[in-house]
């Protein structure tokens, strides 16, 4: 199994849940973050003086998935956070050992 | 009949002098609105505290003394007699014997001029905001509300040596705005900018909490306004009177106006930026311009007026940035500044004003608010203190002054 962590754009949010969907995707955990990347935030205007906006506001997408899902969940949600502009954001994965359903006890790929 | 006539328009223009009244009191509300709105999140919960304190301090204060002071019934045109708490009201037998000369409730009058001083006082609260002490803040509000207020209000108003000068202030860009303004401005000098205002040389913005609050409070005084001009023309009830207030509306409208879009095109030029809360400063500048004169001006004058104190605001912030003294509502430009050149356009329209007669009334009361002020506030500073402490101001002065958070659901 894999965990799929991509930090997107808020806006692509509603596109990435269905994208995630259509190719059988059960479930997916969504937070607000902040951070920065390569274009280190943006200037804003208060009452005529500049200031540095830091931290932008994006998206975490967590999804646990199966081996064999793995690339077709990543295609998706590359496809889809695409806009092709700078701040599209970045996609983690990694190894994922084990998964629980906590009402029935269920464990590995049965419980994603 | 005559007298039923005369009582009859007694009625109605005390109706409209308390609706009138009313109306200045919501503007409280508006100074409350735009200041939360312009200061940051961890200053709210003391600046609407603070808001109302200083509200009900003004109506108290000046039912005890102020009111009396300011129209005493007795004064050399310099010292008012000192007299204490409100006098009885008037008798119809009285009223009709006046052949309508008395015609408004002396208890409307007084009712309409503590709203003003309240207003006044809200100037202040706004420009020293988020780190000063609120007991300093409510011990200065009793004595600008109690004395500092009235006596320059008696110079003009009251029929002082002011009036008797022939300066010009019909409803007060000197009296109530130039005098809050000069007040804060010698508190905000003494008390210093916030923690990380002025650093390494240059400006940095300490962004408002809430831009649709503010823009609410901004609107809530543009129709307190109403009130605070309308109603000083004090009668409604012939053909005149009542052509009068709504060429005081209109007025007043255009100038508000006028501020807007001047400090709005200002701002985008001098920015590159559409400014919101400069175009907010821009109408209450425009508000201020025309107050001193909203009768005489044609609309399209009053607009213009309005227009150059929307420009003067814009401009009036920037140089106050720029000299280090911190207000972060804009109030000493949008009050002081405006209301200085509210009282210079008074000569552009009524012909009994002159410039030298109105430079003289703005310097008087500049001079007495500030000096006045400045010694009370440099008493407060020796004995009690008016800053907090450096820690208290970077957690906030919610937490330090009033243990609690505005929005404290955004933490937990």
């Amino acid at each position: 199994m894999k965990l799929i962590i991509a930090i997107v754009k808020p806006f692509k949010l509603d596109d990435v849940r269905n994208a995630l969907s259509d190719i059988g995707v059960q479930g997916i955990t969504v937070t607000e973050v902040k951070g920065f990347g390569r274009q280190k935030g943006h200037t804003e205007l208060y009452r005529g003086a500049e200031y540095v906006v830091d931290f932008l506001p994006k998206v975490k997408v967590e999804v646990a998935v199966s081996d064999e899902m793995a690339d077709q969940a990543l295609e998706a949600i590359t496809a889809s956070a695409n806009t092709g502009k700078i701040g599209d954001g970045k996609i983690f994965i990694m190894n994922l050992d084990s998964a629980v359903r906590i009402r029935t006890g269920e464990t590995g790929s049965e419980a994603l | 009949m005559e007298g039923q006539v005369i009582e009859l328009a007694y009625a109605l223009d005390t109706f409209y002098f308390l609706v009138m009244g009313a109306f200045v009191m919501w503007m409280a509300a508006g100074f409350s609105m735009l200041e939360a709105g312009m200061v940051s999140s961890k200053s709210v919960v003391e600046i609407l505290t603070k808001n109302i304190a200083l509200y009900s301090i003004a109506s108290i204060m000046y039912m005890i003394v102020g009111y009396n002071l300011m129209y005493p019934a007795d004064g050399n045109g310099v010292m008012p007699a000192v007299s204490f708490f409100l006098g009885g009201d008037n008798e119809a037998a009285d009223v009709i014997a006046s052949g309508g000369d008395v015609y408004y409730s002396a208890l409307s009058d007084f009712f309409f001029q503590v709203v003003f001083v309240a207003t006044a006082m809200s100037i202040v609260s706004g420009a020293v905001a988020e780190r000063m002490k609120l007991s300093s803040f409510l011990l200065f509000a009793i004595v600008m509300t109690g004395l500092i207020y009235p006596v320059q209000g008696y110079w003009k108003w009251g029929g002082g040596f002011l009036d008797a000068a022939g300066f010009q202030d019909f409803a007060g860009s000197g009296v109530v705005h130039l005098c809050g303004a000069a007040a804060a401005l010698a508190g905000v000098i003494l008390l210093g900018a916030r923690k990380g205002k002025y650093e390494d040389g240059k400006i940095n913005a300490i962004p408002g909490s809430n831009m649709p609050l503010a823009t609410l409070g901004t609107f809530i005084l543009w129709l307190g306004w109403f009130g605070f001009n309308g109603g000083s023309e004090l009668m409604v009830s012939n053909v005149g009177e009542a052509n009068a207030v709504s060429m005081v509306f209109v007025n007043t409208n255009a100038s508000a106006a006028g501020g807007v879009l001047g400090a709005l095109i200002l701002g985008k030029i001098l920015f590159g930026k559409f400014d919101l809360s400069m175009s907010l400063n821009g109408a209450i500048g425009g508000l201020v311009s025309i107050t001193a004169e909203p009768l005489a001006p044609t609309p399209e004058l009053a607009a213009i007026i309005g227009a150059i104190g929307g420009i003067i605001v814009v401009l009036s912030v920037i140089m106050l940035d720029k000299s280090k003294i911190d207000d972060p509502v804009g109030a000493i430009s949008a009050h002081g500044t405006c209301g200085v050149w509210g009282l210079i356009a008074v000569c552009l329209s009524n012909g009994d004003a002159t410039l030298g007669g109105q430079l003289y009334g703005a310097l008087i009361i500049f001079a007495w608010t500030f000096i006045v002020s400045g010694i009370f506030w440099g008493i407060l500073k020796a004995v009690m203190g008016i800053r907090i402490t450096s820690e208290a101001e970077e957690m906030g002065v919610d937490v330090s002054e009033c243990g609690m958070e505005a929005y404290p659901e955004f933490k937990k």
